[in-house]
């Protein structure tokens, strides 16, 4: 039998056999063409980016943690695409076709902020000549179309806002398809630990670096092995657990009013001390609101922590508890200090910044101011009619509406960019100076710095996600109206995912206790379509119903942002799809059509549970098969 | 090429003639120190086996044999077979649990625990064992291995 396989191995090497060249042909080109592809195969992985980074990280600590570093990868890829829309569609055309800098008032810095305008201060906080730049919204001009390839703008614009939102919402809900899908599919764990042992190791590794990394992830792969073993053979105390979890459930509820409580009382105090003037109290008073929020998102996370050691539960489900509850936190959070505020403002009628930028009142008096001042220009030089030449007047001495539009982009960009300042220090003196002061002064310090307090830190999985999370809904809500943001936040990212990766695997241990993460990541995902849910409601209803500021912005001059899309109806298609559309847009054919989807999201989801049962009854047939073979 | 390969190891003792068929074995350490096997942990064990004397040292049919039975086109059962012998360290013809414990550790760099690996073998030998004799037979481990659907992938060397 070996002498026949020898024989096969080397027939075409062992003379030309009967004179068959082309038979040894052919095996060459055999040969040569699956080389090919398997290089073909290889150059497709090597093209993934970090996966090489990535598999290092899954090895040494984990694949828990390595599914957040996959995660942000992820974000990473949707961010370049909604970057590539806000790019290419919007920013780009303004800057080749609209008009330069300088040339309308709405374009240019007003005279009275010129002094400033280049200060590296006031850059950094996105005012000067970056508030009027294509970052920003107000820059935008209303004009129809642009350019020589009379290029639709305000429809572009229009349409790429509601673009990334909907193509954010279908990634995501494809995303969560596709991992119910493959966690439906179920492994054969008959010989689970056999089959780690004999067959994990890869004999064609022939790289020393490749051998430790599969040594670390031979290593992690049992130690999640054994974990999962250790938790299915836990007894239980049913009673004891039982109460133990309630309990622990009553304290995370109590945290959580508690600092809900804690906020408002802080922000009503904060309203008295607005009142009383701020020059009579100390940088604490003034800051308070600001201190508090921060200080309860470092230490009550912690807490839960303490809490859900009384639960004892398997750790993937003790993350998913612990998410759960950081992320009731926060949101929590934000709504006690929304309230808290709108409370304040109902009860005096406080005419609070945030608040006044609807304010019509305000833009009814600057269209007054500037209609005088238009008149006083005329009247130093032409006594009555109309038919003068327009006075030149440099655009910067134009008096200028608000633009309540640009400062809420402004507001998240300069979120964005202090929430990543904030994570980068928070990693750089939280890891790193922690290792190092571990490292260096352990000799010299009395009890053993390394096993004790503070020792090396562990990857925090569930901080890091929401924040992810969190940053992006921030970004979600502000890209109508900042087009910049997502440029910024793929930078971010990107640096981010190199600055993690180092810090992970130069300061951070693994946990104690290693665990698999689940096979689909649909947790993370359900988070995240929430919070894409709640990130667009701001921004469609501030289309639907509030009129744009009348002098900045692609849509100004219309009472609502959506009649771009009636607007370019009437004028850009023949006159039969208007009516067409006049039609279909008809309540009495919307409704029905409505309960058509209803149904058949019903009808699909009797027929995909149907499928399941089946599944998982010929999967038990398959393993009591089996089981009878083995007898 | 194979041949080529095996004559790289040590030229001045392998002959380039072999029509003589002269007796010629290269000791462990030159077989060891090839790229291929030189990161696998278990490269003394395949030596072993494959080698006739059962010392490591290997005359040119051993060598073809190895690189033959490791290759892509050898198969499931032959394969199952060698593997088999190259796990059994005590050379018994079962896999016990010593055996076992000494694969967990050479798999694992001896970064586990001792109750871990304990762990890993009760286990090990609680799936696979089907006559329940508290080692596992050839017949066990064949019946286990065969199943399993990365053994062809990684009980494979490319040369």
């Amino acid at each position: 039998r070996e002498a026949q396989l020898f024989v096969d191995k080397f027939e075409g090497a062992l003379g030309k056999g009967k004179g068959k060249k082309f038979y040894a042909y052919k095996v060459m080109m055999t040969k040569k063409w699956m080389k090919f592809q398997r290089d073909f195969e290889n150059f497709k992985t090597a093209c993934i980016p970090w996966e090489m980074k990535i598999k290092e990280i899954e090895s040494h600590f984990g694949s828990s943690v390595a599914s957040y570093f996959i995660f942000l990868r992820w974000m990473y890829g949707i961010n370049m695409i909604l970057f590539g829309l806000t790019f290419g569609l919007v920013m780009v055309p303004e800057a080749l076709m609209g008009k330069p800098y300088g040339s309308l008032p709405r374009k240019t810095v007003p005279r009275a902020e010129e002094a400033t305008a280049m200060n590296f201060a006031t850059l950094w906080d996105f005012s000067g000549f970056a508030q009027y730049s294509v970052l920003f919204y107000g820059y935008y001009n209303n004009q129809r179309t642009i350019g020589w390839l009379k290029f639709r703008m305000p429809l572009s614009y229009f349409l790429v806002g509601v673009g990334t939102i909907g193509y954010s919402f279908m990634i995501v809900i494809r995303t969560m398809a596709k991992n119910a899908n493959d966690d439906g599919g179920g492994d054969d764990t008959s010989f689970n630990f056999s089959w780690k042992m004999f067959t994990s190791w890869d004999y064609l590794i022939g790289n020393p670096e490749t051998a430790d990394n599969k040594f670390a992830s031979i290593t992690t792969s049992f130690k999640e092995a054994i974990v999962e073993e250790q938790e299915s053979r836990k007894e239980e105390n049913i009673h004891l657990t039982r109460f133990l979890r309630v309990l622990a459930n009553f304290l995370a509820l109590c945290t959580l009013a508690g600092s809900g409580y804690l906020i408002f009382f802080v922000v009503r105090r904060s309203q008295k001390f607005a009142l009383e003037g701020l020059e009579n109290y100390g940088w604490w008073e003034r800051n308070e609101v600001n201190m508090v929020m921060s200080l309860l998102g470092m230490f009550c996370p912690t807490l839960f922590d303490v809490i859900s050691s009384l639960e004892n539960y398997h750790p993937r489900i003790a993350l998913r508890w612990q998410l759960g509850r950081i992320f009731a936190l926060f949101l929590g959070n934000l709504y006690t200090f929304i309230i808290a505020l709108m409370d304040e403002i109902n009860l005096k009628a406080s005419y609070l910044p945030l608040f006044n930028i609807f304010n019509l009142e305000e833009e009814k008096i600057v269209k007054y101011n500037m209609t005088i001042w238009e008149a006083s220009l005329y009247n130093g030089t032409i006594p009555e009619n109309s038919t003068a030449p327009p006075i030149q007047v440099d655009p910067a001495d134009v008096p200028r509406g608000p633009c309540w539009e640009t400062m809420v982009g402004q507001e998240f960009v300069r979120l964005t960019v202090s929430d990543t300042m904030t994570t980068y220090i928070t990693i750089l003196i939280g890891d790193f100076l922690r290792a190092v002061f571990v490292r260096f002064f352990n000799y010299c310090w009395c009890w053993d710095l390394e096993y004790g307090f503070p020792s090396y830190s562990e990857f925090d999985i569930s901080g890091n996600v929401l924040g992810l999370i969190f940053n992006q809904g921030m970004i979600w809500m502000g890209s109508f109206y900042a087009p910049c943001l997502p440029a910024i936040n793929v930078f971010r990212l990107h640096t981010s995912m190199y600055l993690q990766c180092w810090a992970v695997m130069c300061c951070n241990v693994p946990q104690e206790r290693v665990f698999k993460a689940s096979r689909s990541n649909n947790f993370y995902m359900a988070m995240l379509l929430f919070i894409l849910f709640l990130s667009t409601l701001p921004a469609v209803y501030t289309i639907v119903s509030i009129p744009p500021s009348f002098d900045c912005g692609p849509f100004s001059g219309k009472t609502r942002m959506f009649e771009v899309i009636s607007e370019t109806l009437e004028l850009d298609f023949p006159s039969w799809f208007g009516k067409v559309f006049g039609y279909a847009s008809n309540p009495g054919l919307i409704l029905p059509f409505i309960l058509l989807m209803v149904l058949s999201i019903y009808y699909l989801n009797a027929t995909s549970k149907s499928y399941k049962e089946a599944n998982l009854e010929l999967k038990k047939k398959l393993q009591s098969v089996r089981n009878k073979e083995l007898q | 090429r194979l041949f080529y390969r095996y004559r790289d190891l040590a030229p001045q003792l392998v002959p380039l003639d072999y029509t003589h068929k002269p007796d010629v074995t290269l000791p462990y350490q030159l077989i060891g120190s090839m790229p291929e096997l030189k990161d696998n942990p278990f490269r003394q064990r395949i030596a072993e086996v494959f080698s006739a004397r059962g010392d490591g040292n290997m005359t040119l049919d051993d060598f073809l044999d190895m690189f033959s039975v490791l290759s892509e086109m050898a198969p499931r059962d032959l394969k199952a077979y060698y593997a088999f012998k190259i796990y059994d360290f005590n050379n018994d013809d079962y896999i016990c649990k010593a055996d076992l414990e000494k694969t967990v550790n050479k798999l694992t760099r001896n970064e586990l625990t001792p109750e871990e690996v304990n762990l890993v073998c009760e286990k090990v030998i609680y799936e696979a064992d089907a006559d329940n004799d508290g080692k596992l037979s050839l017949e066990d481990f064949q019946h286990m291995i065969v199943r399993a659907p990365d053994f062809l992938s990684t009980f494979h060397i490319r040369i």
